[in-house]
Protein backbone atom coordinates (compact mmCIF):
# COMPACT_ATOMS: atom_id res chain seq x y z
CA UNK A 1 0.00 0.00 0.00
CA UNK A 2 3.03 2.25 0.13
CA UNK A 3 2.56 2.71 -3.60
CA UNK A 4 -0.72 4.41 -2.86
CA UNK A 5 -0.56 7.86 -4.50
CA UNK A 6 -2.74 9.69 -1.95
CA UNK A 7 -0.86 8.28 1.00
CA UNK A 8 2.45 9.11 -0.62
CA UNK A 9 1.26 12.64 -1.33
CA UNK A 10 0.61 13.35 2.35
CA UNK A 11 4.22 12.57 3.15
CA UNK A 12 5.39 14.97 0.41
CA UNK A 13 7.42 12.15 -1.10
CA UNK A 14 10.29 13.04 1.22
CA UNK A 15 9.98 10.05 3.51
CA UNK A 16 7.72 7.05 3.12
CA UNK A 17 4.37 7.34 4.92
CA UNK A 18 4.41 5.62 8.29
CA UNK A 19 2.42 2.50 8.91
CA UNK A 20 -0.24 3.52 11.40
CA UNK A 21 -2.20 0.30 11.63
CA UNK A 22 -0.90 -3.16 10.97
CA UNK A 23 -3.25 -6.13 11.28
CA UNK A 24 -1.75 -9.59 10.95
CA UNK A 25 -3.71 -12.81 10.56
CA UNK A 26 -6.69 -11.68 12.65
CA UNK A 27 -9.11 -14.49 13.47
CA UNK A 28 -12.42 -14.09 15.25
CA UNK A 29 -15.11 -16.57 16.16
CA UNK A 30 -18.66 -16.21 17.36
CA UNK A 31 -19.15 -19.60 18.98
CA UNK A 32 -18.53 -22.15 16.25
CA UNK A 33 -18.74 -19.67 13.40
CA UNK A 34 -15.43 -18.19 12.29
CA UNK A 35 -16.29 -14.69 11.07
CA UNK A 36 -12.73 -13.48 10.44
CA UNK A 37 -10.41 -15.99 8.84
CA UNK A 38 -7.07 -14.26 8.87
CA UNK A 39 -7.25 -10.57 8.02
CA UNK A 40 -4.02 -8.81 7.02
CA UNK A 41 -4.19 -5.09 6.51
CA UNK A 42 -1.75 -2.21 6.64
CA UNK A 43 -2.93 1.39 6.83
CA UNK A 44 -0.48 4.24 6.46
CA UNK A 45 -0.90 7.69 7.94
CA UNK A 46 -3.40 9.90 6.14
CA UNK A 47 -5.01 7.04 4.25
CA UNK A 48 -8.77 6.58 3.92
CA UNK A 49 -9.42 2.86 3.75
CA UNK A 50 -12.90 1.66 2.84
CA UNK A 51 -14.05 -1.82 3.84
CA UNK A 52 -16.79 -3.07 1.56
CA UNK A 53 -18.63 -6.34 1.29
CA UNK A 54 -22.00 -7.97 1.78
CA UNK A 55 -23.51 -8.05 5.25
CA UNK A 56 -21.99 -10.89 7.21
CA UNK A 57 -18.69 -10.60 5.37
CA UNK A 58 -16.94 -9.54 8.59
CA UNK A 59 -16.14 -5.90 7.81
CA UNK A 60 -17.90 -4.42 10.84
CA UNK A 61 -16.52 -7.16 13.09
CA UNK A 62 -12.99 -6.41 11.92
CA UNK A 63 -13.52 -2.69 12.47
CA UNK A 64 -14.72 -3.38 16.03
CA UNK A 65 -11.66 -5.56 16.69
CA UNK A 66 -9.43 -2.54 16.05
CA UNK A 67 -10.52 -0.87 19.30
CA UNK A 68 -11.37 -4.15 20.97
CA UNK A 69 -15.12 -3.70 21.10
CA UNK A 70 -14.84 -7.28 19.84
CA UNK A 71 -12.25 -9.63 21.25
CA UNK A 72 -10.28 -11.66 18.73
CA UNK A 73 -8.67 -15.00 19.40
CA UNK A 74 -5.69 -15.01 17.09
CA UNK A 75 -3.45 -12.59 15.26
CA UNK A 76 -2.44 -9.07 16.17
CA UNK A 77 -3.41 -5.50 15.46
CA UNK A 78 -0.95 -2.72 16.20
CA UNK A 79 -1.77 0.96 16.12
CA UNK A 80 1.29 3.21 16.04
CA UNK A 81 3.40 0.21 16.96
CA UNK A 82 1.34 -0.49 20.09
CA UNK A 83 -0.36 -3.92 20.08
CA UNK A 84 -4.09 -3.44 20.64
CA UNK A 85 -5.83 -5.38 23.39
CA UNK A 86 -3.34 -8.12 24.12
CA UNK A 87 0.25 -8.59 25.13
CA UNK A 88 2.45 -11.53 24.42
CA UNK A 89 4.23 -12.62 27.57
CA UNK A 90 6.50 -15.56 27.09
CA UNK A 91 4.31 -16.98 24.36
CA UNK A 92 1.04 -16.63 26.24
CA UNK A 93 -1.44 -14.09 25.01
CA UNK A 94 -2.93 -11.90 27.74
CA UNK A 95 -5.66 -9.31 27.59
CA UNK A 96 -4.52 -5.85 28.65
CA UNK A 97 -5.87 -4.26 31.82
CA UNK A 98 -8.99 -2.09 31.60
CA UNK A 99 -6.86 1.01 32.16
CA UNK A 100 -4.44 0.21 29.33
CA UNK A 101 -7.36 -0.62 27.03
CA UNK A 102 -9.09 2.66 27.84
CA UNK A 103 -5.88 4.57 27.06
CA UNK A 104 -5.58 2.75 23.71
CA UNK A 105 -9.20 3.39 22.82
CA UNK A 106 -8.78 7.10 23.55
CA UNK A 107 -6.31 7.22 20.66
CA UNK A 108 -8.71 5.50 18.27
CA UNK A 109 -11.92 7.34 17.47
CA UNK A 110 -15.11 5.57 16.48
CA UNK A 111 -18.40 6.67 14.97
CA UNK A 112 -21.33 4.26 15.07
CA UNK A 113 -24.24 3.44 12.81
CA UNK A 114 -26.74 4.35 15.54
CA UNK A 115 -24.89 7.55 16.65
CA UNK A 116 -24.90 6.50 20.34
CA UNK A 117 -24.86 10.04 21.66
CA UNK A 118 -25.32 10.26 25.43
CA UNK A 119 -29.00 11.29 25.72
CA UNK A 120 -28.59 13.03 29.09
CA UNK A 121 -25.98 15.43 27.74
CA UNK A 122 -26.15 18.32 25.31
CA UNK A 123 -24.19 18.21 22.07
CA UNK A 124 -21.35 20.20 23.66
CA UNK A 125 -21.32 18.01 26.78
CA UNK A 126 -21.13 14.91 24.59
CA UNK A 127 -17.99 16.29 22.97
CA UNK A 128 -16.55 17.53 26.27
CA UNK A 129 -16.92 14.31 28.30
CA UNK A 130 -13.85 12.57 26.90
CA UNK A 131 -11.82 15.77 26.86
CA UNK A 132 -12.47 16.43 30.55
CA UNK A 133 -12.50 12.90 31.99
CA UNK A 134 -9.97 11.17 29.75
CA UNK A 135 -7.66 13.98 28.69
CA UNK A 136 -7.99 15.88 31.97
CA UNK A 137 -8.75 19.16 30.25
CA UNK A 138 -10.31 22.05 32.20
CA UNK A 139 -14.02 22.45 31.47
CA UNK A 140 -13.69 25.92 29.95
CA UNK A 141 -10.93 24.76 27.62
CA UNK A 142 -12.92 21.65 26.65
CA UNK A 143 -15.95 23.81 25.92
CA UNK A 144 -13.92 26.00 23.56
CA UNK A 145 -12.69 22.90 21.74
CA UNK A 146 -16.21 21.43 21.64
CA UNK A 147 -17.55 24.66 20.17
CA UNK A 148 -14.74 24.66 17.62
CA UNK A 149 -15.50 21.13 16.42
CA UNK A 150 -19.25 21.57 16.48
CA UNK A 151 -18.76 24.64 14.27
CA UNK A 152 -16.54 22.57 11.97
CA UNK A 153 -19.39 20.09 11.46
CA UNK A 154 -21.85 22.96 10.94
CA UNK A 155 -23.61 22.78 14.31
CA UNK A 156 -22.39 25.91 16.09
CA UNK A 157 -25.97 26.87 16.89
CA UNK A 158 -26.90 23.44 18.26
CA UNK A 159 -24.22 23.12 20.94
CA UNK A 160 -26.70 23.32 23.81
CA UNK A 161 -29.33 21.04 22.29
CA UNK A 162 -30.00 17.56 23.59
CA UNK A 163 -29.70 14.67 21.12
CA UNK A 164 -33.48 14.19 20.91
CA UNK A 165 -33.77 17.78 19.71
CA UNK A 166 -31.50 17.06 16.73
CA UNK A 167 -32.13 15.31 13.41
CA UNK A 168 -30.35 12.04 12.66
CA UNK A 169 -27.83 13.77 10.43
CA UNK A 170 -27.12 16.38 13.09
CA UNK A 171 -26.71 13.70 15.75
CA UNK A 172 -24.24 11.85 13.59
CA UNK A 173 -22.26 15.03 13.01
CA UNK A 174 -22.11 15.59 16.78
CA UNK A 175 -20.85 12.01 17.10
CA UNK A 176 -18.13 12.77 14.54
CA UNK A 177 -17.19 15.95 16.45
CA UNK A 178 -17.04 13.89 19.67
CA UNK A 179 -14.61 11.45 18.05
CA UNK A 180 -12.44 14.04 16.28
CA UNK A 181 -12.13 16.34 19.30
CA UNK A 182 -10.15 13.64 21.11
CA UNK A 183 -7.47 14.04 18.39
CA UNK A 184 -7.27 10.32 17.72
CA UNK A 185 -4.57 8.76 15.54
CA UNK A 186 -7.27 7.24 13.39
CA UNK A 187 -11.07 7.14 13.27
CA UNK A 188 -13.26 4.13 12.58
CA UNK A 189 -16.58 4.74 10.82
CA UNK A 190 -19.08 1.90 11.08
CA UNK A 191 -21.80 2.32 8.43
CA UNK A 192 -22.41 5.80 9.74
CA UNK A 193 -25.02 6.73 7.15
CA UNK A 194 -27.03 3.49 7.14
CA UNK A 195 -29.53 4.66 9.76
CA UNK A 196 -30.10 8.03 8.11
CA UNK A 197 -32.89 9.24 5.87
CA UNK A 198 -31.53 9.60 2.32
CA UNK A 199 -31.70 13.40 2.38
CA UNK A 200 -29.51 13.49 5.49
CA UNK A 201 -26.75 11.25 4.16
CA UNK A 202 -25.02 13.99 2.16
CA UNK A 203 -24.40 16.26 5.15
CA UNK A 204 -22.62 13.48 7.03
CA UNK A 205 -20.59 12.35 4.02
CA UNK A 206 -19.63 16.00 3.46
CA UNK A 207 -18.17 16.23 6.96
CA UNK A 208 -16.27 12.97 6.41
CA UNK A 209 -14.91 14.25 3.11
CA UNK A 210 -13.57 17.38 4.86
CA UNK A 211 -11.95 15.23 7.52
CA UNK A 212 -10.29 13.05 4.89
CA UNK A 213 -8.96 16.16 3.15
CA UNK A 214 -7.47 17.40 6.41
CA UNK A 215 -5.29 14.29 6.48
CA UNK A 216 -7.13 12.29 9.13
CA UNK A 217 -6.50 8.55 8.85
CA UNK A 218 -9.85 6.84 8.48
CA UNK A 219 -11.15 3.31 8.16
CA UNK A 220 -14.66 3.35 6.79
CA UNK A 221 -17.21 0.56 6.54
CA UNK A 222 -19.70 1.85 4.00
CA UNK A 223 -22.23 0.95 1.38
CA UNK A 224 -21.97 4.44 -0.14
CA UNK A 225 -20.01 3.34 -3.22
CA UNK A 226 -19.76 6.80 -4.77
CA UNK A 227 -18.28 8.12 -1.55
CA UNK A 228 -15.87 5.20 -1.42
CA UNK A 229 -14.86 5.80 -5.02
CA UNK A 230 -14.28 9.52 -4.54
CA UNK A 231 -12.83 9.72 -1.04
CA UNK A 232 -11.15 6.42 -0.22
CA UNK A 233 -7.49 6.00 -1.08
CA UNK A 234 -7.71 2.26 -0.75
CA UNK A 235 -10.64 -0.11 -0.93
CA UNK A 236 -10.77 -3.56 0.64
CA UNK A 237 -13.39 -6.11 -0.37
CA UNK A 238 -14.23 -8.73 2.23
CA UNK A 239 -16.15 -11.90 1.65
CA UNK A 240 -16.87 -14.61 4.25
CA UNK A 241 -14.24 -13.32 6.64
CA UNK A 242 -11.40 -12.96 4.12
CA UNK A 243 -9.96 -10.11 2.09
CA UNK A 244 -10.71 -11.10 -1.47
CA UNK A 245 -9.51 -8.04 -3.32
CA UNK A 246 -8.02 -4.65 -2.52
CA UNK A 247 -6.49 -1.68 -4.25
CA UNK A 248 -7.10 1.83 -5.50
CA UNK A 249 -10.89 2.33 -5.74
CA UNK A 250 -11.16 3.25 -9.42
CA UNK A 251 -9.01 0.33 -10.44
CA UNK A 252 -10.84 -2.11 -8.19
CA UNK A 253 -14.25 -0.92 -9.32
CA UNK A 254 -13.31 -0.86 -13.01
CA UNK A 255 -11.62 -4.25 -13.11
CA UNK A 256 -12.94 -6.49 -10.38
CA UNK A 257 -10.91 -9.68 -10.61
CA UNK A 258 -13.09 -11.98 -8.56
CA UNK A 259 -16.55 -13.17 -9.42
CA UNK A 260 -17.75 -12.31 -5.89
CA UNK A 261 -16.73 -8.65 -6.19
CA UNK A 262 -18.23 -8.39 -9.67
CA UNK A 263 -21.53 -9.71 -8.33
CA UNK A 264 -21.34 -7.41 -5.30
CA UNK A 265 -20.66 -4.31 -7.39
CA UNK A 266 -23.32 -5.36 -9.88
CA UNK A 267 -25.96 -4.85 -7.21
CA UNK A 268 -24.90 -1.22 -6.83
CA UNK A 269 -24.63 -0.61 -10.58
CA UNK A 270 -28.29 -1.58 -10.84
CA UNK A 271 -29.21 1.26 -8.50
CA UNK A 272 -26.73 4.06 -9.09
CA UNK A 273 -25.40 3.30 -12.57
CA UNK A 274 -21.79 2.72 -13.51
CA UNK A 275 -19.76 3.52 -10.39
CA UNK A 276 -16.53 3.69 -12.35
CA UNK A 277 -17.87 6.53 -14.50
CA UNK A 278 -16.74 10.04 -13.54
CA UNK B 1 -65.62 11.71 83.07
CA UNK B 2 -66.11 11.89 79.30
CA UNK B 3 -63.08 10.78 77.29
CA UNK B 4 -62.16 13.07 74.38
CA UNK B 5 -59.90 12.21 71.48
CA UNK B 6 -57.68 15.22 72.08
CA UNK B 7 -57.44 14.43 75.77
CA UNK B 8 -56.38 10.85 75.06
CA UNK B 9 -54.01 11.98 72.33
CA UNK B 10 -52.26 14.28 74.82
CA UNK B 11 -51.99 11.42 77.32
CA UNK B 12 -50.51 9.08 74.73
CA UNK B 13 -48.36 11.67 73.01
CA UNK B 14 -44.96 10.48 74.29
CA UNK B 15 -45.65 6.87 73.48
CA UNK B 16 -47.00 7.75 70.02
CA UNK B 17 -44.11 10.14 69.37
CA UNK B 18 -41.70 7.34 70.26
CA UNK B 19 -43.55 5.13 67.78
CA UNK B 20 -43.33 7.79 65.05
CA UNK B 21 -39.61 8.18 65.62
CA UNK B 22 -39.01 4.42 65.56
CA UNK B 23 -41.00 3.93 62.37
CA UNK B 24 -39.26 6.83 60.63
CA UNK B 25 -35.87 5.70 61.85
CA UNK B 26 -36.25 2.08 60.78
CA UNK B 27 -37.73 3.09 57.42
CA UNK B 28 -34.84 5.46 56.74
CA UNK B 29 -32.15 2.97 57.77
CA UNK B 30 -33.72 0.17 55.74
CA UNK B 31 -34.20 2.30 52.62
CA UNK B 32 -30.67 3.78 52.73
CA UNK B 33 -29.08 0.35 53.26
CA UNK B 34 -31.31 -1.05 50.53
CA UNK B 35 -30.26 1.65 48.06
CA UNK B 36 -26.54 1.27 48.72
CA UNK B 37 -26.62 -2.54 48.81
CA UNK B 38 -28.96 -2.53 45.82
CA UNK B 39 -26.53 -0.50 43.75
CA UNK B 40 -23.65 -2.81 44.64
CA UNK B 41 -25.85 -5.89 44.19
CA UNK B 42 -27.14 -4.65 40.84
CA UNK B 43 -23.59 -4.03 39.62
CA UNK B 44 -22.51 -7.50 40.74
CA UNK B 45 -25.52 -9.03 38.97
CA UNK B 46 -24.52 -7.34 35.72
CA UNK B 47 -20.73 -7.22 35.80
CA UNK B 48 -19.66 -9.65 38.52
CA UNK B 49 -17.66 -12.79 37.76
CA UNK B 50 -19.90 -15.78 37.17
CA UNK B 51 -19.75 -17.36 40.67
CA UNK B 52 -20.51 -13.99 42.28
CA UNK B 53 -23.34 -13.43 39.83
CA UNK B 54 -24.85 -16.80 40.67
CA UNK B 55 -24.59 -16.18 44.42
CA UNK B 56 -26.24 -12.77 44.04
CA UNK B 57 -28.97 -14.24 41.86
CA UNK B 58 -29.61 -16.89 44.53
CA UNK B 59 -29.75 -14.25 47.28
CA UNK B 60 -32.11 -12.00 45.31
CA UNK B 61 -34.47 -14.76 44.22
CA UNK B 62 -34.60 -16.47 47.62
CA UNK B 63 -35.26 -13.29 49.59
CA UNK B 64 -37.83 -12.02 47.13
CA UNK B 65 -39.63 -15.34 47.35
CA UNK B 66 -40.02 -15.36 51.13
CA UNK B 67 -42.78 -13.39 52.88
CA UNK B 68 -41.17 -10.56 54.78
CA UNK B 69 -42.97 -11.56 58.00
CA UNK B 70 -41.29 -14.97 57.86
CA UNK B 71 -37.94 -13.26 57.43
CA UNK B 72 -38.62 -11.08 60.45
CA UNK B 73 -39.64 -14.00 62.65
CA UNK B 74 -36.65 -16.03 61.50
CA UNK B 75 -34.29 -13.15 62.09
CA UNK B 76 -35.64 -12.62 65.65
CA UNK B 77 -36.35 -16.14 66.94
CA UNK B 78 -34.23 -18.20 64.56
CA UNK B 79 -31.02 -16.26 64.99
CA UNK B 80 -31.45 -16.36 68.79
CA UNK B 81 -31.60 -20.16 68.66
CA UNK B 82 -28.45 -20.15 66.52
CA UNK B 83 -26.72 -18.24 69.26
CA UNK B 84 -26.94 -14.78 67.73
CA UNK B 85 -28.62 -12.61 70.31
CA UNK B 86 -29.90 -9.39 68.90
CA UNK B 87 -32.65 -7.02 69.97
CA UNK B 88 -36.04 -7.04 68.26
CA UNK B 89 -35.15 -3.68 66.75
CA UNK B 90 -31.90 -4.97 65.21
CA UNK B 91 -33.50 -8.23 64.08
CA UNK B 92 -36.24 -6.24 62.38
CA UNK B 93 -33.80 -3.92 60.64
CA UNK B 94 -31.71 -6.88 59.44
CA UNK B 95 -34.74 -8.68 58.01
CA UNK B 96 -36.22 -5.63 56.32
CA UNK B 97 -32.85 -4.40 55.01
CA UNK B 98 -32.07 -7.84 53.59
CA UNK B 99 -35.45 -7.92 51.88
CA UNK B 100 -35.14 -4.36 50.63
CA UNK B 101 -31.61 -4.98 49.29
CA UNK B 102 -32.81 -7.94 47.26
CA UNK B 103 -35.57 -5.89 45.64
CA UNK B 104 -33.31 -2.89 45.04
CA UNK B 105 -30.58 -5.11 43.52
CA UNK B 106 -33.06 -6.42 41.00
CA UNK B 107 -34.24 -2.86 40.26
CA UNK B 108 -30.67 -1.65 39.66
CA UNK B 109 -29.86 -4.69 37.55
CA UNK B 110 -32.90 -4.19 35.36
CA UNK B 111 -32.17 -0.50 34.91
CA UNK B 112 -28.50 -1.01 34.03
CA UNK B 113 -29.33 -3.92 31.71
CA UNK B 114 -31.97 -1.93 29.86
CA UNK B 115 -29.59 0.80 28.71
CA UNK B 116 -28.70 0.25 25.06
CA UNK B 117 -25.32 -1.47 24.64
CA UNK B 118 -24.33 1.28 22.22
CA UNK B 119 -24.03 3.65 25.18
CA UNK B 120 -21.35 1.50 26.76
CA UNK B 121 -19.60 1.07 23.42
CA UNK B 122 -19.59 4.82 22.72
CA UNK B 123 -18.25 5.43 26.23
CA UNK B 124 -15.52 2.82 25.71
CA UNK B 125 -14.67 4.33 22.34
CA UNK B 126 -13.77 7.72 23.82
CA UNK B 127 -11.52 6.00 26.34
CA UNK B 128 -13.59 6.06 29.53
CA UNK B 129 -12.66 3.48 32.17
CA UNK B 130 -15.22 1.15 33.74
CA UNK B 131 -15.89 3.46 36.70
CA UNK B 132 -16.16 6.52 34.47
CA UNK B 133 -18.57 4.75 32.14
CA UNK B 134 -20.75 3.80 35.08
CA UNK B 135 -20.72 7.18 36.81
CA UNK B 136 -21.02 9.51 33.82
CA UNK B 137 -22.89 7.46 31.22
CA UNK B 138 -24.83 4.54 32.69
CA UNK B 139 -25.93 5.72 36.14
CA UNK B 140 -27.54 9.02 35.02
CA UNK B 141 -29.56 7.10 32.43
CA UNK B 142 -30.34 4.24 34.79
CA UNK B 143 -31.49 6.70 37.50
CA UNK B 144 -34.58 7.59 35.55
CA UNK B 145 -35.55 3.92 35.32
CA UNK B 146 -34.63 3.20 38.93
CA UNK B 147 -36.78 5.91 40.52
CA UNK B 148 -40.30 4.50 39.98
CA UNK B 149 -39.64 0.93 41.19
CA UNK B 150 -37.31 2.15 43.97
CA UNK B 151 -40.02 4.45 45.32
CA UNK B 152 -42.44 1.52 45.18
CA UNK B 153 -40.05 -0.58 47.23
CA UNK B 154 -39.49 2.27 49.69
CA UNK B 155 -43.24 2.62 50.24
CA UNK B 156 -43.54 -1.13 50.75
CA UNK B 157 -40.74 -0.97 53.32
CA UNK B 158 -42.51 1.77 55.32
CA UNK B 159 -45.60 -0.42 55.37
CA UNK B 160 -43.43 -3.43 56.21
CA UNK B 161 -42.20 -1.78 59.41
CA UNK B 162 -45.65 -2.43 60.91
CA UNK B 163 -44.81 -6.15 60.93
CA UNK B 164 -42.09 -5.43 63.48
CA UNK B 165 -44.83 -4.71 66.06
CA UNK B 166 -45.31 -8.48 66.15
CA UNK B 167 -41.85 -9.05 67.62
CA UNK B 168 -42.35 -6.16 70.02
CA UNK B 169 -40.70 -3.22 68.31
CA UNK B 170 -42.52 -0.15 69.56
CA UNK B 171 -43.43 1.41 66.23
CA UNK B 172 -46.46 3.52 65.35
CA UNK B 173 -48.70 0.49 65.12
CA UNK B 174 -47.70 -1.03 68.47
CA UNK B 175 -47.88 2.37 70.19
CA UNK B 176 -51.34 2.83 68.69
CA UNK B 177 -52.49 -0.60 69.83
CA UNK B 178 -51.22 0.07 73.35
CA UNK B 179 -53.08 3.39 73.40
CA UNK B 180 -56.28 1.73 72.20
CA UNK B 181 -55.92 -0.95 74.88
CA UNK B 182 -56.14 1.80 77.48
CA UNK B 183 -58.97 3.89 76.06
CA UNK B 184 -60.85 1.67 73.59
CA UNK B 185 -60.96 4.52 71.03
CA UNK B 186 -60.41 2.10 68.17
CA UNK B 187 -61.56 4.19 65.23
CA UNK B 188 -59.90 7.44 66.32
CA UNK B 189 -56.47 6.02 66.96
CA UNK B 190 -56.31 3.61 64.05
CA UNK B 191 -57.36 6.56 61.88
CA UNK B 192 -54.51 8.56 63.38
CA UNK B 193 -52.07 5.78 62.52
CA UNK B 194 -53.48 5.53 59.00
CA UNK B 195 -53.09 9.27 58.51
CA UNK B 196 -49.46 9.06 59.63
CA UNK B 197 -48.61 6.23 57.23
CA UNK B 198 -50.49 7.89 54.42
CA UNK B 199 -48.69 11.23 54.83
CA UNK B 200 -45.30 9.52 55.00
CA UNK B 201 -45.90 7.38 51.91
CA UNK B 202 -47.60 10.14 49.97
CA UNK B 203 -44.55 12.33 50.57
CA UNK B 204 -42.32 9.54 49.25
CA UNK B 205 -44.49 9.18 46.13
CA UNK B 206 -44.37 12.91 45.48
CA UNK B 207 -40.59 12.85 45.84
CA UNK B 208 -40.53 10.05 43.29
CA UNK B 209 -42.67 12.05 40.89
CA UNK B 210 -40.32 15.01 41.32
CA UNK B 211 -37.25 12.91 40.46
CA UNK B 212 -39.04 11.38 37.50
CA UNK B 213 -39.70 14.86 36.15
CA UNK B 214 -36.15 15.87 36.96
CA UNK B 215 -34.79 13.07 34.75
CA UNK B 216 -37.61 13.36 32.22
CA UNK B 217 -35.43 15.19 29.70
CA UNK B 218 -33.53 11.98 28.98
CA UNK B 219 -35.11 10.79 25.77
CA UNK B 220 -33.92 8.51 23.02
Amino acid sequence: MSANPAAAATSEGAEPARNLLVARDVHKRFGKVEVLKGIDLTVTEGEVVALIGASGSGKTTFLRCINLLEEFEQGSITVDGDPVGYTDRGGSRRRLSEGRLAAQRARIGMVFQSFNLFPHMTAAQNVMLGLVKVKGMAKAEARLLADHWLARVGLADRADHYPYQLSGGQQQRVAIARAVAMEPRLILFDEVTSALDPELVAEVLGVMKDLAKSGMTMIVVSHEMLFVRDVATHVVFLDSGRIVEEGEPHAVFRNPKSERLRAFLGRFTDIIGDITAR
Amino acid sequence: MQRTYLGELMKAKWSLLQGFITTMEISAIVIVIGLIAGMIGGLLLVYGPKPVRLLMRLYVDVLRGIPVLVLILFSYYGLALLGVNISAYTAGVVALAGFCSAHMSETFRGAIDSIPVGQTEAAKAIGLTFQQRFVYVLLPQAARRIVPPAINTAVEMVKGTTLLSIIGVLDVLLATQQTIARNYMVIEFYATAMLFYFVLNFTLSRMGAYFERRFGFIRY
